[in-house]
This record gives structure tokens, sequence and C-alpha cells, in this order.
């Protein structure tokens, strides 16, 4: 008899849904069906029932042929390339769990290594201005009750969060928010009349790349100054009356996305966003969220913030302490410079998703993949190992965009003998501890491990 | 230039970068159709898109989400980051959006799949899929 799992967490973009229900077959191996998801959530797990999924870690042999090789041989492996080389990148994070991103923490400081994530090429530049201007942020619960304007600037939810804006930004109806979409005023500031934008009562088609010049007219305005009769494309009344919209406004809420951070000014134009923010909050109650791409990439920003100080770019191979130094230190310009001399890929795709010239530096040396599925990365590494997908075979916590924590369930059996990220890291850090003859004491710190079998848990 | 997501790539991403439909969705270029008109180049047929630090083939195609005249989206995927700059103006990010890149017609050309251009770059493309 299927069953039905209800309160389902999605694993993949950073709205993270968890009203999802999922009929799972009554062996708990295979994916029936998916309900209230998005396409994307549904073809995600789905995917999951993929027969082809490896189980077995796989080798590039020298004559270019992949090898199935047993996980012992996979993790001896791995762990003698982070050990041998100089400096390892581990990059990725984005579609993995937080128990996976702490055990990768400690790997990471045995090898000295840079630890990154996928913020690096998404929302670093938000980070850099967080530092700089603070991060008058809210909760999703916050925007979805109380915004009564809501601003998507350079993000385009109906694509890359397609339930963003039935769950939390335009259309529920919330404690002050009770009419629902018929309440809110959402602006929209794209260079494209995205889907995003066709929903808007304002759409700022604005110049690509003019995101400064536009919040900084915003905020000229607000303060009482005139402007010039064109700023960044757009004329001197339509600012007018979108600043007009958000000064009236009871509650403002701001997004922000890719549109920001990839194009020219980045960390400058998330900071102009930022004050913008500040300055909205003397006439009106503002807030500001960024628009997290994956379900979890809030995640390690947390747990590594805990475990080093610092969200991303976090270079470790001082061995005394951590830097972070985006521009210095960042993956990106990392392997430009040709600094790294061993990149291991996790949770995430930097086959498909750095720029192609960044990959061709990166396999220069030796490639470690971690991912459930093949992806680009997989296929050009030296060492694929799959793992359990979390969120689908694997429970795990996540932060979602606006860094509330969420457990996610398992809803399926995980496949026979393939780990998880976390047992996986487990296990490679503790043959890094055999192998330079070291005592594994984060493992005996660990007081709800899974690997090796804790038989002695402290009990509270 | 601009490289972004959109539905139609990731509900394909999520069935596998190998799969056909990862390809119908992420080598194509969404261009305005006065630009097309001004360059010579039929709708559904292949470009050429060059960036200061490469080329690649895609196909053109009528914008889904309307691109003014002058801008122009390869959706997010290994077809763009073909020719994404790796500059970040010291922040780690890359220059996904708002590069300049030419664009010439290309129709006897033939796209590349994603495994081609990926392995291609590397040295590991052997030929099949």
């Amino acid at each position: 008899m299927p069953k039905l799992i209800t309160g389902v967490g999605c694993p993949y973009c950073g709205s993270s849904c968890d009203d999802l229900e999922v009929l799972v077959s009554d062996d708990e191996t295979k994916v029936l069906e998916v309900h209230n998801s998005c396409i994307i959530g549904s073809n995600l797990f789905h995917h999951a029932n993929d027969p082809t999924r490896p189980r077995l870690p796989r080798q590039r042999q020298p004559d270019g042929s992949i090898k199935e090789i047993p996980y012992e041989e996979a993790i001896d492996y791995f762990a003698k390339t982070l050990l041998a080389a100089k400096k390892p990148l581990i990059y990725g994070f984005g579609s993995t769990n937080c128990e996976g991103m702490s055990a990768v923490g400690r790997i990471a400081e045995k090898a000295g290594a840079v630890l990154d994530n996928c913020a690096t090429i998404c929302h670093g530049p938000s980070f850099l201005a967080m530092f700089d201007n603070g991060y008058p942020s809210c909760t999703l619960g916050e925007a979805k009750n109380r915004a009564d304007v809501v601003v998507f600037w350079g993000c385009n939810p109906m694509h890359a969060h397609p339930r963003h804006t039935s769950r939390y930004s335009i259309f529920p109806r919330g404690y002050f928010t009770q009419k629902g979409q018929m309440q809110r005023t959402v602006i929209s500031v794209d260079p494209r009349e995205t889907d995003t934008a066709k929903l808007a009562d304002v759409h700022l088609m604005l110049d690509q790349g003019h995101d400064y010049e536009l919040f900084d007219a915003f905020r000229t305005v607000l303060k009482g100054f005139d402007i010039p009769e064109t700023v960044a494309g757009i004329d001197r009344e339509t600012i007018k009356k979108s600043v007009d919209i958000m000064k009236k406004a009871k509650f403002c809420m701001i997004f922000f996305g890719m549109g920001c951070t990839h194009t020219d000014g980045r960390n400058h134009n998330i900071d102009a966003a930022i004050s913008l923010t500040r300055d909205l909050n003397e006439h009106t109650k503002c807030s500001i969220m960024a628009m997290r791409g994956h379900y979890n990439i809030a995640g390690p920003g947390q747990v590594w913030s805990w475990q080093f100080g610092f969200p991303y770019c976090i270079d470790l191979s001082k061995g005394t302490h951590a830097h972070m130094n985006p521009g210095e230190t960042s993956s990106i310009d990392l392997a430009m410079r040709d600094e790294v001399d061993c990149f291991v890929n996790v949770g995430a795709d930097a086959g498909a998703h750095f720029p192609i010239q960044a990959v061709q530096h990166l396999k220069k040396h030796p490639f470690i993949a971690v991912d459930p599925n093949f992806c680009m990365a997989s296929e050009i590494a030296d060492l694929h190992i799959p793992v359990r997908i979390a969120g689908v075979d694997e429970p795990g916590v996540v932060y979602r965009m606006d860094n509330v924590p969420i457990q996610f369930k398992a809803v399926l059996k995980g496949l026979p003998g393939v780990p998880s990220d976390e047992e996986l890291f487990d296990k490679v850090y503790e043959r890094m501890c055999e192998l330079t003859r070291t005592e594994p004491i984060w493992l005996a710190a660990k007081e709800h491990r899974k690997y090796p079998h804790n038989t002695n848990p402290v009990v509270s | 230039m601009i490289t972004q997501r959109s539905i139609e790539e990731g509900a394909a991403m999520e069935q596998g970068k190998t799969n056909p439909n990862y390809f119908e969705a992420c080598s194509i270029c969404e261009m305005n159709p006065e630009d097309m008109k001004r360059l010579g180049i039929w709708k559904n047929t292949n470009i050429r898109v060059t960036s200061e630090c490469g080329s690649v083939i895609v196909k053109a195609i009528e914008p889904t989400q309307y691109c003014p005249p002058g801008l122009a989206h390869i959706r997010q995927g290994v077809w763009a980051n073909q020719v994404v700059p790796p500059r970040t103006q010291s922040t780690g990010t890359p220059q996904y959006s708002g590069f300049p890149v030419t664009i010439e017609p290309a129709p006897q050309e033939k796209l590349k799949t994603a495994l081609e251009l990926v392995q291609g770059a590397v040295g590991l493309w052997k030929g099949g899929q």
C-alpha cells in the first residue's frame, strides 16, 4: 500500500517549501506522486527514481575510461589526495544538509583547504554589503503577514523560486494582509519584462547594469532632492511615483537577486539597497531580503560561521586560523590564478555553472566530485563518489533564505551501501587521522554521530 | 548579454544535465526580433555568440520574456558559461550578467551537447553522447 508522507521539505530553491506531500511505494524505494510542489521540485523527487543512479564510486582510469571501485578505496584516495595537496579547494554545498556541511569543515581544517560554497558565485557580493552596511531583514512569515508593498529588484521568482509569490510575497493572505494580492502593490525592477514583472503594478525596465544609479536616485528622491529627467533609462516621474508608493507603505519588503549581484557594481548595488531600506525606515517599516538560490545555501553561511567565523571563501591553509577575503580566497579567483592544487565539488555542479575557463584551470589538478547523480562535474572528475540525496533519501537541517532552520524529512530509503554526505566526510576524516597518526577527536566529540556507530551516546 | 535562471532550465536540470530537455532548455539565446532582423538572423536558427573569453553556438529564439533591443539572454547553464567572463571585480562572483558579446548568424554550425562542451574543454571528449 503506497504511503503518503506529509510536511515534506523541497530540496530545490531557497523558498524551501515545507508543505509538500509525497506518495511513495510501500517499500519506500520509489516516489509515485508529489503534491503541492512546483514542476522543478516534482522533477527533483521523481529523478530519485532513476534506475541508473550511481551506487558505487567511479574512478577515471589513465586511458580515460571509468571504473567502479569500492567505497573504502574511494575514501582512501580522497583522504590521500587531500593530504598530498598543498592548498585544496572544497566547493559546493548548495544542495546538502547542515550535518554534511559541519562534517566537511573538519576535513577542510585537517587538509588546510579553502572552504567555499555556491554563495561565492551567487550572493557573495550580498555578504560583502551586509558586512559593510548591516542587514535589516526579517522572516518570510513577516513578509507574508505584514508587507503591503513588495519590491522585486533584479530577481524573477516566477522562474527561480516558483512558489515564493504564492507562499510568501504576492498572493498569500496574512494576518495584516487579509486580502492577499488585492492588498499588495508590487514593484519590479528588471531590464527584461519577466513573468514577475508582468505581475507587478509598476515595472521599472532599467538599462541593464545601472542598478546602482537607480538605487541612488530612489534615495535622493526619498531625501527630498531633485534628480535628472532620466536615470538608468527610467523617467523622473516613474521613480518619484515608485518612491512614493514605498514611502506610503505600511510595511515595504525589498527582495533582491542575481540581477544585482551578477552585474557591474556587485556588492555596491546591495550596499545601496540596504541604505535605501534604512532610509525608508525613517518614514515607514521596511525590510530587505536576499533571494537565496538553493534550499540550503543559507546553511553553510550559518554552520561555517559557527565553526570558523566566516560564511564563505574560508582559507584554512594557514593552519592556525581561518582567513577570508573574497577576491583572494574565492573559488573563481583561486582557480584563475592557479592557486589550488586539488578541487573537491560537493552538492553543486562547478562543471556546468563555473565559467568554463575556471573549470579548465581546476581540471589541471586532481578533481573529486561528491554528488548523488551524474552531472558535468562528475563527468570530468577523476573520482565521483555518489551519496544520498539530502531531502529525498537523507533527512537533515536546512536553512531557508530567511535563515530560518527547518528539519527536512527523508521520504525514501537510501540506496543500499550509499552513504550520506555526513557519513562519507566522517569516514574521510577518520582515514585522514589514520594516515597522519592523529586522534579523530571530532568524531569522538559528535554525540549523535552515525559513523562510526556511537556506543556511548551522551544522554541528557 | 545576461545569463539568468528560467523555470524551463530548472525543471530540465532536475531531470539530469544529459537529458534532452536540458539541451532544449539551455542551448538557446533569447533576442529581440529587431536585433535579429538587423543582424540577418532567422528565428530558430543557430548563431555564434562570442565574448572576450570564448564563443558558443546556440539557437536564436524570440524572447519568452521580453528583451529590449541590445540585450540578449542565454539561460544559466553549460552553454552560457562558455562565454561568461571569469572576472570578478574582486568579489569572487563572475560577470554572469552585463558583458559585451558579438552575435553573428551561423546557420550551418551544429549545437554541441553539454557533455561535449564541458568534456571537450578539458580534453576528455571522445564522441558519442
